[in-house]
C-alpha cells in the first residue's frame, strides 16, 4: 500500500504538471481564435498558416541555420579542450573540468549579455579597436546581428557539448591506445582510427543538445540579434503567445518545434545504435542535463 | 600517451594553445561583467574605469532589485523542496517499479531538460489557464503558485535523473543485509538506503535550487505580479546597462558558483562510495 | 648464437620509487620465457618497457643488437596480447585483427589470407563479423591473441592474458598457448602471477621481487634448487624448517631443530652454529607408523594436527617435536590418525639448505 502511494505521488506530479501540459499545448494548436477567444472547435486552420504561408517555415529554417552554426562552431571549440581534459591534463583534473563546466549552471543571462558590453558601439571590442587604431569608427554591425547571436550562443553552449565529449573520452581504456600503436599505427592515425570512432557517441549528444537548445533559445536572440531575432522562432512563439494573443497559432508553433526536437533526439538515437554503440545518448543526454555527468 | 614523461611534441603544444584559448572564451565575458561592476561611470564604455563600490551599495538601496532577490530565493527554495519530495520518490519509482507506460515516464522526465524552456514554459501557461489557476494566486506569500509549480515541474527531472543514478550505483547486498539482519522495508529505507543516497539527494537539491535562481524562459510566462531576480534584470536591460546591473549579476555568479562547489563536493564523494 | 633480445641494466623509476631496478636479461629465439612474480614486482613493467609503453630511466633494450628503447611502440616489431584484450569495441572481430595489417599496408588480398589463417589458428574463423561485445572472455582472449599474431611478430609479449578466466578454461588455455608457440617458434615472453601457471609453460622463468631479479632458470631449477627462501617459498608449497647448523661438508648439511637433526643438501658451506634454512617439498615426505625399522634418510617424530582431503592427495599437517610445522602430502586412501604421533621421512637429497 505504501509503495503505491510512494509511487502516486511522482506519478501522478509529472502526469498532471508534464503530460498534460504538453498534451494540452498539442490540443491548443488544434483550436483557433475567434474574434479575441479561444474557441474550442477542432480546426487544422493553424497548420495550414503555418505550412502555407511562407513566413512560418522560413523562420525555422532561419532559427535551424543559426542553430547549425552554433553547433558546428561548439564542436569546433569543445572537442579539443575535452581531449585536452581528458587525456592531457594529470593533476587536478577533476578541477579543471569542474572550472569548464561551472559557466554552465551559473547565470545564462549574464553570459548572453555580456556580449552586449562587449560587441556595442561603445563596447569593449570596439573601445580597444579604437585604441590600437585599427579602425577610425565604432563598427556598427558587431552587436544587434545574427553574428552576435550566433557568438554569444556558441560561448553560452560551448560547454554543453563538451561535457558528452569529455565524458566519453575519458571513458576510453588507455589500454585501447596502447593496442592500436602495438599494432603500428602512429598517433595520429590512432587518433583517427580509434579515439575518434570512439567519441562519436559524446559528439552526437553534445551536437544534439546545443541544435536543439539554441534552436529554441529565447533570450540572446532578444538581447542580440536586432532586427535578426524577428527571425527567430523563440521570438514568434514568445509574441504569438503575448503580444499576438494567438496562443493556438503559437501553439502549433510550439508543437512543430517540439516534434522537430523529439525527431532529431530519436535520429541521433538510431545512428548510434546503427553505429554500434547501444543508444547511449538517450541516457546521455538526461545525465548530463540533469548534472549526473560530472 | 602512456610514456611516462613523453616529449612535448608540436601537436600537444598546439592542443594546450587551442584548449586554453576556449577555455578563456568560456570565461572571458563573464570576467568582463565582473570587472565592469567596479566601473566608476553610469555608462558601460571603453574605456574601463577601475575602482569604486559604489554599484555595490546601490543595490542594498534598491527597492525593486531587493524584492525580486527575495521572491527568486522564496520561489527558488519551494521549487527545491517539492521537486525532492516528488523527484526522490520518482527516482526509486523508476529504479524499482515495473508497470506498464514505464518507459514514456522515464521519456516524459526527461523532456524538460532536453527541449527549450519556452516550450515547456508556454505548455504550462495553456495548463495553468485551462485550470483556471491565476498567475498572482498565491501572492504575496508565494511570487504564484503556478510559476512555484512551474518550476518543480521542470527541475524535478533533474533531481530524478540525479537520485536514480546514484540508487543505480547502490550495493543491493546492503539492503538484502538489513533486511537479514531483521529490519523491514521502512527501517531498511530509512536506516540503510537513505543514509546512502543522501549526498545524492543534497547534491540534487542544490543544484535545483541554483537552476531555480537563473531559470528564466519558463518563469517568463508564469510570472505573475511579482518580478523574479533575472526577469528584473532583464527589463533594466533592454532599458540600457548598468554597472547596478553588473553588481547584482557579480553577487549571483558568486552565489551559483558557492553552491555549484558545494554541489561538487557532494559529488565527488559520491564518486568515492 | 645472438640473443633476440637483451635487456641491459634496465630502470624505470617514478619518482623516487624505483618500479624496475637494474634489471639485466638476454632472451632467445623461440624461447618461451615467463617474468614471474607477486604485485609490485616490476613484471609488467619491463614487458611495458620492451614494448614501448614506457620509457626506461636507463638502461637499453637491445633487439637483434640495435637499441630499440628510444623507439615508439608503433615501430617495434614487437605484438602484444593485452590483460583486459583491449579488444576495438567499434570493430567486428575481422576488423580488430586486420589492423595491423593495415597499419601496414599488406595488400588486401593477402590480408584477407593471413586474417583468415589467424582466426583458424584459434578456431574462432566463423566468429569474423561478430563485434567484441558478444563473445564470451575466452574467445575474445583469443582474438586478441590472433591479432598480435597474425602481424608474425620477432617477439609477442603476453601480459597476465588468462586472468579473467575461470580455472578450466585458464588451464586449456595454458596448454593451446605452449603448443602455439612450440609450432610458431616466436618468442614468446609472458608476465604471470601464477607461479603454476610458470612452471607449466615455460622453457624459462625470471622470478622478479621489487624490482629486481631473483633467480632465473628453468621450471626445474626454480622448483629443485631455490636461490633464496623467497623462491622456496613462492614456488609450489614447501616446508622451510628453521634451525641452528651442526655441521656442514661435501654439499651437505645438518640442521639441529630442537631434539631432531636433519639432513640436506647444501650449495656451499654453512657456517656450524648459524641459523639456517632447509626446504623440503611436502609431497617428498611420507608417512610412516611410530615404530618400525627405519632407511637412511631423515626420520622424525610429528604429531598430526590435521588431514585435509584434497582429491588426489591428503595434506597433513603435524607439528615437530619443537613445534615447527611441518607439512606432508600423501596419496588419497592413506589413513592418517589425527592426533596422534607419526614419523617423517624423506631422504636426504630431497632437502635443500637455502639462503635467506
Amino acid at each position: 500500500m505504501r509503495t503505491f502511494l510512494g509511487a502516486a505521488v511522482p506519478v501522478g506530479f509529472v502526469t498532471a504538471l508534464l503530460f498534460i501540459p504538453y498534451v494540452l499545448l498539442l490540443v491548443h494548436s488544434f483550436w483557433r481564435l475567434k474574434g479575441g477567444a479561444i474557441t474550442h472547435e477542432l480546426t487544422l486552420e493553424n497548420y495550414r498558416r503555418l505550412f502555407g504561408t511562407d513566413l512560418y517555415p522560413d523562420t525555422i529554417f532561419f532559427s535551424a541555420g543559426i542553430a547549425l552554426r552554433v553547433t558546428v562552431f561548439s564542436l569546433i571549440l569543445a572537442f579539443p579542450l575535452a581531449y585536452l581534459l581528458a587525456f592531457k591534463v594529470r593533476r587536478h583534473k577533476q578541477l579543471m573540468y569542474m572550472a569548464v563546466i561551472i559557466p554552465l549552471w551559473v547565470s545564462y543571462l549574464v553570459r548572453a549579455y555580456a556580449w552586449k558590453i562587449i560587441l556595442g558601439q561603445e563596447g569593449i571590442l570596439n573601445g580597444l579597436l579604437q585604441s590600437a587604431g585599427l579602425i577610425d569608427q565604432p563598427l556598427t554591425f558587431l552587436l544587434y546581428s545574427r553574428w552576435a547571436v550566433i557568438l554569444a550562443l556558441t560561448h553560452i553552449y560551448t560547454p554543453f557539448t563538451l561535457m558528452p565529449i569529455y565524458a566519453v573520452l575519458e571513458a576510453i581504456p588507455p589500454a585501447l591506445k596502447e593496442a592500436s600503436q602495438d599494432l603500428y599505427a602512429n598517433r595520429w592515425q590512432t587518433f583517427l582510427r580509434v579515439i575518434l570512432p570512439l567519441s562519436l557517441p559524446g559528439v552526437l549528444a553534445g551536437s544534439t543538445f546545443a541544435f536543439v537548445l539554441s534552436m529554441g533559445d529565447f533570450l540572446a536572440p532578444q538581447l542580440l540579434g536586432g532586427n535578426d531575432s524577428a527571425l527567430m522562432v523563440s521570438n514568434l512563439v514568445w509574441s504569438l503567445f503575448g503580444v499576438a494573443y494567438n496562443w493556438p497559432l503559437g501553439a502549433a508553433v510550439s508543437v512543430v518545434v517540439l516534434l522537430l526536437t523529439l525527431f532529431l533526439l530519436w535520429l541521433a538515437n538510431r545512428v548510434e545504435i546503427a553505429m554500434n554503440y547501444g543508444g547511449q545518448s538517450d541516457r546521455m543526454i538526461g545525465s548530463v542535463r540533469g548534472g549526473a555527468a560530472v | 600517451m602512456s610514456q611516462g614523461r613523453a616529449p612535448r611534441d608540436r601537436i600537444t603544444t598546439t592542443l594546450w594553445v587551442v584548449g586554453t584559448a576556449v577555455f578563456a572564451f568560456i570565461y572571458l565575458p563573464l570576467m568582463v561583467v565582473i570587472i565592469y561592476s567596479f566601473h566608476d561611470s553610469p555608462i558601460i564604455a571603453w574605456p574601463l574605469k577601475l575602482g569604486t563600490l559604489r554599484w555595490y551599495t546601490a543595490l542594498t538601496h534598491d527597492r525593486a532589485m531587493l524584492s525580486a532577490a527575495l521572491a527568486s530565493v522564496k520561489l527558488a527554495l519551494l521549487a527545491v523542496v517539492i521537486s525532492l519530495l516528488v523527484g526522490v520518490p520518482g527516482a526509486f519509482v523508476l529504479d524499482r517499479l515495473d508497470f506498464p507506460g514505464k518507459t514514456a515516464f522515464r521519456r516524459l522526465v526527461l523532456l524538460p531538460l532536453i527541449l527549450p524552456g519556452i516550450i515547456t514554459g508556454v505548455a504550462l501557461l495553456t495548463f495553468f489557464s485551462f485550470v483556471g489557476l491565476r498567475l498572482s494566486s498565491g501572492f504575496p506569500l508565494v511570487p504564484g503558485w503556478p510559476v512555484v509549480l512551474g518550476h518543480a515541474a521542470a527541475l524535478t527531472s533533474v533531481v530524478i535523473t540525479q537520485v536514480y543514478a546514484r540508487l543505480q550505483r547502490l550495493d543491493r547486498a546492503q539492503e538484502e543485509a538489513s533486511q537479514d539482519l531483521y529490519a523491514n522495508g521502512w527501517r531498511t529505507f530509512l536506516h540503510v538506503t537513505l543514509p546512502n543516497i543522501r549526498t545524492a539527494v543534497l547534491g540534487a537539491g542544490l543544484l535545483v535550487f541554483t537552476l531555480s535562481l537563473d531559470e528564466i524562459a519558463v518563469t517568463f510566462f508564469l510570472i505573475g505580479r511579482q518580478n523574479t531576480l533575472p526577469l528584473h534584470i532583464w527589463g533594466l536591460l533592454r532599458r540600457g546597462i548598468t554597472p547596478e546591473v553588473n553588481a547584482a549579476s557579480t553577487i549571483i555568479f558568486l552565489v551559483s558558483v558557492l553552491v555549484i562547489v558545494v554541489w561538487a563536493r557532494f559529488l565527488r564523494e559520491e564518486v568515492q562510495t | 648464437m645472438a640473443p633476440l633480445l637483451e635487456l641491459r641494466h634496465l630502470t624505470k623509476q617514478f619518482g623516487a620509487f624505483a618500479a624496475v631496478d637494474d634489471v639485466s636479461l638476454t632472451i632467445a629465439s623461440g624461447e618461451f620465457l615467463t617474468l614471474l612474480g607477486a604485485s609490485g614486482s616490476g613484471k609488467t613493467t619491463t614487458l611495458r618497457m620492451i614494448a614501448g609503453f614506457e620509457l626506461p630511466t636507463s638502461g637499453e633494450i637491445l633487439m637483434d643488437g640495435a637499441d630499440i628503447s628510444p623507439l615508439p611502440p608503433f615501430q617495434r616489431d614487437i605484438n602484444t596480447v593485452f590483460q583486459q584484450y583491449a579488444l576495438f569495441p567499434h570493430m567486428s572481430v575481422r576488423g580488430n585483427v586486420e589492423y595491423g595489417l593495415r597499419m601496414k599496408r599488406v595488400p588486401r588480398a593477402e590480408r584477407t589470407m593471413r586474417v583468415k589463417q589467424a582466426l583458424e589458428m584459434v578456431q574462432l574463423d566463423q566468429l569474423g563479423a561478430r563485434s567484441p561485445r558478444q563473445l564470451s572472455g575466452g574467445q575474445q582472449q583469443r582474438v586478441a591473441l590472433a591479432r598480435a599474431l597474425v602481424n608474425r611478430p620477432r617477439v609477442l609479449l603476453l601480459d597476465e592474458p588468462l586472468g579473467a578466466l575461470d580455472l578450466k578454461l585458464r588451464k586449456e588455455m595454458q596448454l593451446e598457448l605452449k603448443h602455439l608457440q612450440t609450432s610458431l617458434g616466436i618468442t614468446f615472453v609472458y608476465v604471470t602471477h601464477d607461479q603454476e601457471e610458470a612452471l607449466t609453460m615455460s622453457d624459462r622463468i625470471v622470478l622478479m621481487r621489487q624490482g629486481r631479479i631473483i633467480q632465473i632458470g628453468s621450471p626445474r631449477d626454480l622448483y629443485d634448487r631455490p636461490a633464496s627462501r623467497y623462491v622456496a617459498d613462492f614456488i609450489g608449497e614447501t616446508n622451510l624448517l628453521t634451525g641452528t647448523v651442526v655441521e656442514s661438508k661435501n654439499g651437505e648439511a645438518a640442521l639441529r631443530i630442537g631434539v631432531d637433526v636433519l639432513r640436506g643438501m647444501s650449495d656451499g658451506p654453512l657456517m656450524p652454529g648459524a641459523e639456517a634454512w632447509l626446504a623440503v617439498r611436502p609431497e617428498a615426505i611420507a608417512v610412516r607408523p611410530p615404530e618400525g625399522g627405519g632407511s637412511g634418510g631423515n626420520v622424525v617424530s610429528a604429531t598430526v594436527k590435521e588431514a585435509v582431503y584434497a582429491g588426489s592427495a591428503i595434506r597433513v599437517h603435524a607439528a615437530l617435536t619443537s613445534g615447527q610445522r611441518i607439512v606432508a602430502h600423501v596419496p588419497a586412501g592413506t589413513s592418517v590418525p589425527v592426533g596422534k604421533m607419526v614419523r617423517l621421512a624423506w631422504p636426504t637429497d630431497r632437502g635443500r639448505f637455502v639462503p635467506e
